[in-house]
């Protein structure tokens, strides 16, 4: 079949000249900012993603208030995508580049060994303060405290509901959707809890894992499987719109994760804690432009800006839910409240008085850390992203196999 | 013959064969839509001058040194994929299979890779590797094909449901290997000893792998063209009970040209992992596995058109995600741009081979 061959060779010559010849290649001049400095970001979706959304949302607001131009690609998969997506923002000219997902992480090492003048940060990653390169860094916000904050205002509904006859104190059971039995998700959940029981004593929980960051299909199952369980009010940690839409068509409460799904979810959206990017990137890339050395594990918290609240959904919450939250956040900053005192919870029905954590990563999962200091759990201090991964009581499991 | 208008106001008839130069005139026409409609389209939904979104889609693929090696690389692969199933497509063995044969060949590297890169020197790894992924490749597919062979089941859903046992397979291993724990995510395998790991020629890594395909071209389009198998192939395919009257074992035949396929698929699965990603995960093929098929069909079988199919498919889709980068489109933009430029090209070949006629009003047939 010659004509075939012909065929096809005609036809990618024709696109290839006609595309070429009348433009003269396009490149990527437009837009072009006044410092004339560049910052690349490898996404792994695009902003369909609650998760990629939030990175992208704060690339463009961060690149805008410093006057840098952002080349941001998405949809660049955890493989050699990556890598290759990297080498490609080098030979843009960005002069610091960032990645958002957790499956990045190697791709970025290497990328960074093969070109030390570039600046490569990596969003999630746990390596970096082993890895000892002076160009690869983590970054990471103490994600926690917002969720706590958010727990506060499911505490505050549940008590609503008790208090109005909908439900008995005992019936105080939260659902929670988790993509895996990883110690960010663990570290979520617990601390959503524990902000949720520090209102509400009699509140449990139960958590379903999906085995996906984002599978909206599972992850409304999921949420389905909890609601059918008893489950009076539900929140999730996986990137669609899965958990949120299915309790709305329940209409069960919701708090939720990543930002806003109020416009979705009005009659259920109670409120979202998320991690705004924006001060990271804003100090990294200011720190890129100037030569000076960013920190190898760098984490937000309240008062960088990083950790934050959403807009209250005052339909759904209940009253008096902002001010609590105001109150207990003041306390956080001023450190005289801890989310992970050790006096609020119990491991097997004893204090957790000691506790080694995975902190330097290897294959092997070896406990390296001390992480109990005066009487807490030290969460994101000795790396910035999270090792709580204990299973504390009043939090039931039912699955375990992600 | 009645001089009634029974006939209907469209009708179809098969061409025989064009002169060359109007089989030219129509696949250029087709392309030169698919461009107006391209740009229409641009225009009407963005705004965008459609000549720079072109352009960009071009510097995309080819723009500089880094992203040709990188076309190439992609070219690889799915070239590859698509040599696989080839064989048994033109035996009319529907090998739906071709992302689960690729993943086994992909998991048994990983495997060799993590358990045995300590215990082995690298260059005995790397072949260790590239046996086991071979065999797994060849197993997957051959699964299907005794199945067929033996009890003539449909092969079509039978190795379609293999890939979902491979994905299956694959996930639950990813949980067994990931770091840290609760991840779901193996990360570079051997990523500080490089064992395991195919070497780079000179400082590029792909080289090699654009290399191993070429050879597996070359040998494919001889497999095929000269060889008796590759004859006794083509006769499977035109009838099968031609191929057993002239003493040909059909069923030996399917299992072995099955083998084949399955192996060139676990093939270019050690090439992903010992040579470009390093790495496992169950989205490794990314649905070339499937691509591949239309590679394959847009070649009409035939090798060297699709060298050229798997470059068109891979321009096109790697050109399409500069569109988005620049112009802060969403990815799918340029899939519609892909679309509607794969739906000109491959709906043309429907005007070469069928002559449409379309009923005059004086009642003459001739269109």
């Amino acid at each position: 079949m010659k004509k075939k061959v012909l065929s096809l060779v005609l036809a990618f010559m024709m696109i290839f000249a006609f595309s070429a010849v009348l433009t003269g290649c396009g490149g990527s001049d437009d837009g072009a900012e006044d410092s004339g400095f560049k910052v690349g970001f490898i996404c792994l979706h695009d902003e369909n993603s609650t998760y990629d959304k939030n990175f992208i949302d704060a690339a463009n607001a961060a690149c805008e208030n410093l006057g840098v131009e952002a080349v941001i690609k998405t949809n660049i998969p955890e493989g050699q995508e990556c890598y290759d997506a990297a080498a490609e923002l080098v030979d843009a000219g960005c002069g610091i580049i960032f990645a958002d997902s957790f499956g990045h992480e190697d791709f970025m090492i290497q990328a960074a060994k093969d070109f030390p003048d570039v600046q490569f940060c990596h969003s999630t990653g746990t390596k970096a303060h082993t890895e000892g390169l002076d160009n690869y860094h983590n970054a990471f916000a103490s994600i926690y405290e917002g969720r706590y904050l958010a727990g506060i205002a499911a505490g505050m509904k549940i008590n609503e509901m008790i208090d109005a006859g909908d439900i008995t104190a005992d019936q105080a059971k939260i659902g929670y959707v988790g993509a895996f039995t990883y110690a960010e998700v663990v570290s979520g959940y617990t601390s959503f809890f524990l902000g949720a029981r520090s209102v509400c004593e009699s509140a449990t929980m139960e958590v379903t894992f999906t085995g996906s960051w984002y599978d909206e299909a599972l992850e409304k199952e999921a949420a389905n499987k909890l609601m059918d369980d008893g489950c009076i009010l539900i929140s999730q940690h996986a990137d669609s719109m899965g958990a949120p839409t299915a309790c709305e068509k329940k209409g069960v409460p919701n708090v939720s994760y990543n930002g806003s799904t109020q416009d979705a979810c009005p009659n259920t959206f109670i409120v979202s804690s998320r991690i705004d990017w924006t001060p990271y990137y804003e100090y990294a890339i200011d720190a890129a432009m100037n030569g000076e050395a960013i920190d190898a594990d760098w984490t937000g918290n309240l008062e960088t800006g990083s950790v934050v609240l959403t807009d209250i959904n005052e339909d759904v919450a209940a009253e008096g839910t902002a001010d609590a939250i105001e109150e207990a956040k003041a306390k956080l900053e001023s450190g005289e409240l801890q989310v992970f005192d050790t006096a609020t919870f119990t491991v097997e029905g004893k204090a957790l008085d000691s506790y080694k954590a995975d902190v330097d990563t290897d294959a092997d999962y070896t406990a390296d850390t001390e992480v109990i200091e005066d009487g807490a759990f030290m969460e994101s201090k000795f790396r910035s992203a999270p090792y709580f991964d204990v299973q504390i009581d009043g939090i039931k499991l039912l699955d375990q196999k992600f | 013959m009645s001089k009634k208008h029974s006939e209907p106001l469209l009708h179809i008839t098969k061409r025989k064969d064009l002169p060359f130069t109007k089989t030219w005139a129509i696949r250029i026409g087709a392309i030169i839509a698919a461009l107006i409609v391209c740009a229409i389209v641009t225009t009407a939904l963005t705004g965008l001058n459609p000549l720079s979104v072109f352009g960009t889609l071009v510097y995309g693929a080819v723009g500089t040194e880094r992203k040709a090696w990188i076309l190439l690389k992609e070219l690889a692969v799915l070239l590859s994929i698509s040599l696989a199933l080839t064989p048994a497509f033109k035996m009319k063995f529907w090998n739906l299979g071709g992302e689960g044969q690729v993943l086994m060949g992909a998991w048994a590297t990983a495997l060799c890779m993590i358990y045995m890169g300590d215990l082995i020197p690298s260059g005995l790894l790397i072949i260790v590797c590239l046996a086991a992924a071979v065999i797994c490749g060849a197993l997957w597919a051959l699964i299907p094909a005794f199945f067929k062979a033996k009890w003539n089941t449909n092969e079509t859903l039978f190795t379609l449901m293999m890939n979902y046992v491979a994905i299956q397979l694959v996930a639950y291993f990813v949980i067994i290997w990931e770091v840290p724990k609760g991840s779901g995510k193996v990360g570079i395998i051997n990523q500080s000893t490089n064992a395991g790991w195919l070497p780079y020629i000179g400082t590029n890594s792909y080289i090699l792998v654009i290399l191993f395909v070429a050879v597996i071209t070359a040998g494919m389009f001889i497999y095929l063209k000269y060889s008796k198998h590759g004859y006794e192939i083509s006769v499977v395919g035109e009838s099968q009970r031609t191929a057993s009257y002239v003493g040909i074992k059909v069923d030996r035949v399917i299992m072995r040209t099955l083998i084949l396929s399955g192996a060139i698929c676990g093939f270019t699965g050690w090439m992903m992992v010992s040579g470009i990603d390093h790495t496992i995960t169950t989205t490794l093929a990314g649905g070339r596995g499937f691509l591949g098929i239309m590679v394959s069909w847009l070649a009409q079988f035939n090798v060297v058109a699709m060298i050229f199919a798997s470059l068109l498919i891979v321009f096109l889709s790697q050109g399409a995600g500069e569109i988005s980068t620049i112009f802060g489109l969403n990815q799918s933009f340029a899939d519609i741009l892909t679309g509607i430029i794969l739906f000109f090209i491959i709906g043309c070949e429907f005007f070469i081979n069928y002559k449409v006629h379309i009923r005059k009003k004086s009642g003459k047939e001739e269109a």
